[in-house]
């Protein structure tokens, strides 16, 4: 991607994280995503994707992270200083890993608290209620129930549509498959697929489950160890023989035994 | 007979003022996790603060007058401006601990929070001292006082008006909280930042604003608490001790939980005199200034999240 694209929603470029001053995450990140495409974010556990979001939703400030190096721009505009209310405000709203729906509350004031920032009167969020409910039937059963006492499912359903409730032109959406039932994966790719076209919002996704999400992203980003090591738009990266071996775990002798791999140290060098 | 009632009575209205001590607490420790042992000193500064208007104590008199300048100039405030000077003074005060205080504790353990607030205490009670000089002020803000009549005279019971006048105030006080948290955007802002922080971060709630809201409330609960203090035995600085006596409240009421700190605050004052009471002539009197912590003891061994502290949910 890169210059032909110029309409990115959001470019990172070499960023590296440092956490307490002292551990270093990210060693120099860069990716983009264009407006209204789905990017997938891959690699194992550890790897940064986690950092690399919250980098970009300038929630690692409250975990002691900062950038130390490189720049993150939206829509070509550097922001530094902002909060990430600041940002929810700009479009830009993180669902976390692990959900994180505030528990004590219902479905429906998770997702009303998802409309926070927002100053366009009770009218429009009301409408949007009803949006999100037309995506998740579910949650509109399940509206009165404490968001604590509910699924796995519906609360990775809530923690989605509260982040839609912000009318946001970017969500970063971190490991949404976690902990998830494959049919109930494949049903949640499915909805965010369908926001994606049907609301026209960009998606960066964080996932350890590479066979799904290069299903339904455009582009692919594979991390390893703070740095990207491999991208490519979602069908090469289907396609590619490495990603096959090791991240879809099958290779041409067909399945293989991850004892008999040895390392992996080959990296694509990126930007030249 | 009428003397068991007129102590339950009395009891029932002490422990209304535990409670709004104790309300106070409950409101910082949801909205952050913070044991705010400030709170104590922040009824006793809005107190302290609304006596000395209505008196007409100019602040800082002993500070004036030791550099030469002219200390005698505030004139004698009627209520309703003093009350809502102290209001704004309580709200000042939220945002200059957070400027100062919270915001660069953000994520720190909660006990170096909690030490933060101790020597908040002591910063307070200081200036407090400063501000208003340490003599005992009357407080009169106008509640009726003195024996229920038709109550004395019917039953031969003595109830004071001035407590009664504390009860309605606490629970139009608890009412208007809970609508206040249950139906509006800044109230269920609050809610969400008591279950979650990250979670509030992510979605745009900006917890430095939900800490000075937050603040400003309690600085609010701690006014109407130091004033029914203050009528009551006048506004002296042992005022900040009785915040010692909601501890046991929260510990019997949860700490998480509105209706908790009111229960907690009447089964206080109802047990400890009732305690003295009956078990006083056998093991001696000042049984009413123990009795709370061994119920609370007894509590913590029996339900530690107190009576309505908010359960960890679990799915199974």
């Amino acid at each position: 991607m890169g210059s032909e694209q110029p309409a990115a929603i959001v470019a990172v470029s070499n960023i590296e994280v440092v956490y307490n001053h002292v551990i270093l995450v990210l060693k120099g990140v860069s990716l983009e995503v264009p407006e209204g495409g789905v990017v997938a974010l891959l690699g194992a556990n550890g790897a940064g994707k986690t950092t690399t979001l919250k980098a970009i939703s300038h929630l690692l400030r409250a975990e002691r992270g900062e950038v130390t190096k490189g720049t993150i721009a939206f829509h070509g505009e550097i922001l530094a200083e902002e909060t990430p209310n600041d940002l929810v405000q700009r479009g830009v709203i993180q669902v976390m890993e692990g959900r994180h729906c505030f528990e004590h509350l219902t479905v429906e004031e998770n997702l009303l608290t998802g409309a926070y920032t927002r100053r366009d009167g009770a009218k429009a969020i009301a409408r949007d209620l009803e949006m999100v409910y037309s995506y998740f039937p579910r949650l509109k059963e399940r509206r009165t129930s404490q968001a604590g006492y509910t699924s796995g499912g519906e609360q990775q359903m809530t923690a989605i549509g509260r982040a839609l409730m912000s009318r946001p032109r970017l969500i970063l959406l971190d490991e949404p498959s976690m902990g998830l039932a494959p049919q109930l994966v494949e049903q949640i790719f499915e909805i965010v697929k369908k926001i994606n076209v049907d609301e026209g919002v960009s998606i960066l996704l964080a996932e350890q489950n590479t066979n799904v999400a290069l299903r339904y992203a455009d582009y692919g980003y594979i991390l390893e160890n703070g740095r990207v090591v491999m991208d490519g738009s979602a069908e090469s990266l289907r396609q590619n023989e490495d990603v096959k071996e090791f991240y879809l775990g099958m290779s041409d002798k067909g399945r293989k035994n991850f004892r008999d791999v040895r390392s992996y140290r080959r990296r694509k060098r990126w930007l030249g | 007979m009428s003397y068991l009632i007129e102590t339950i009575l009395s009891g029932l209205l002490a422990g209304v003022m535990y409670s709004l001590v104790a309300l106070g607490f409950v409101l910082i420790f949801k909205a952050s996790q913070i044991f705010n042992f400030a709170q104590g000193v922040l009824c006793l500064f809005a107190a302290l603060t609304l006596a000395s208007l209505m008196l007409g104590n100019t602040p800082f008199s002993e500070l004036l007058h030791t550099l030469g300048l002219p200390n005698d100039w505030m004139p004698v405030v009627p209520i309703w401006i003093a009350v809502p000077i102290t209001i704004l003074v309580m709200i000042g005060l939220a945002f200059v601990i957070e400027r100062f205080v919270l915001r660069y504790l953000v994520n720190q353990e909660p006990i170096i929070l909690f030490m933060a607030t101790i020597g908040l205490a002591y910063v307070l009670e200081g200036m407090g001292d400063l501000m208003w000089g340490s003599d005992v002020k009357p407080l009169s803000v106008g509640l009726p006082e003195g024996a229920l009549d038709w109550m004395f005279d019917r039953f031969d019971i003595y109830v004071d008006k001035l407590e009664i006048a504390a009860a309605v105030v606490a629970t139009v006080l608890v009412i208007a909280l809970s609508l206040f948290s249950q139906y509006t955007r800044i109230g269920r802002a609050l809610r969400a930042v008591a279950d979650d922080h990250q979670a509030a971060l992510s979605v745009g709630i900006s917890l430095r604003t939900i800490w000075i809201i937050v603040w400003s409330i309690a600085g609010f609960v701690a006014l109407v608490a130091g004033t029914m203090w203050g009528a009551k035995s006048g506004v002296q600085f042992s005022l900040s001790l009785i915040a010692l006596k909601a501890l046991p409240v929260l510990i019997l009421g949860g700490f998480t939980s509105i209706p908790g700190a009111i229960l907690g605050g009447l089964i206080i004052g109802v047990g400890e005199k009732l305690a003295e009471l009956y078990a006083g002539p056998y093991i001696g009197g000042a049984i009413e200034n123990w009795f709370a912590y061994v119920l609370a003891l007894a509590f913590l061994l029996v339900r530690p999240q107190g009576l309505f502290g908010e359960r960890i949910i679990e799915r199974v």
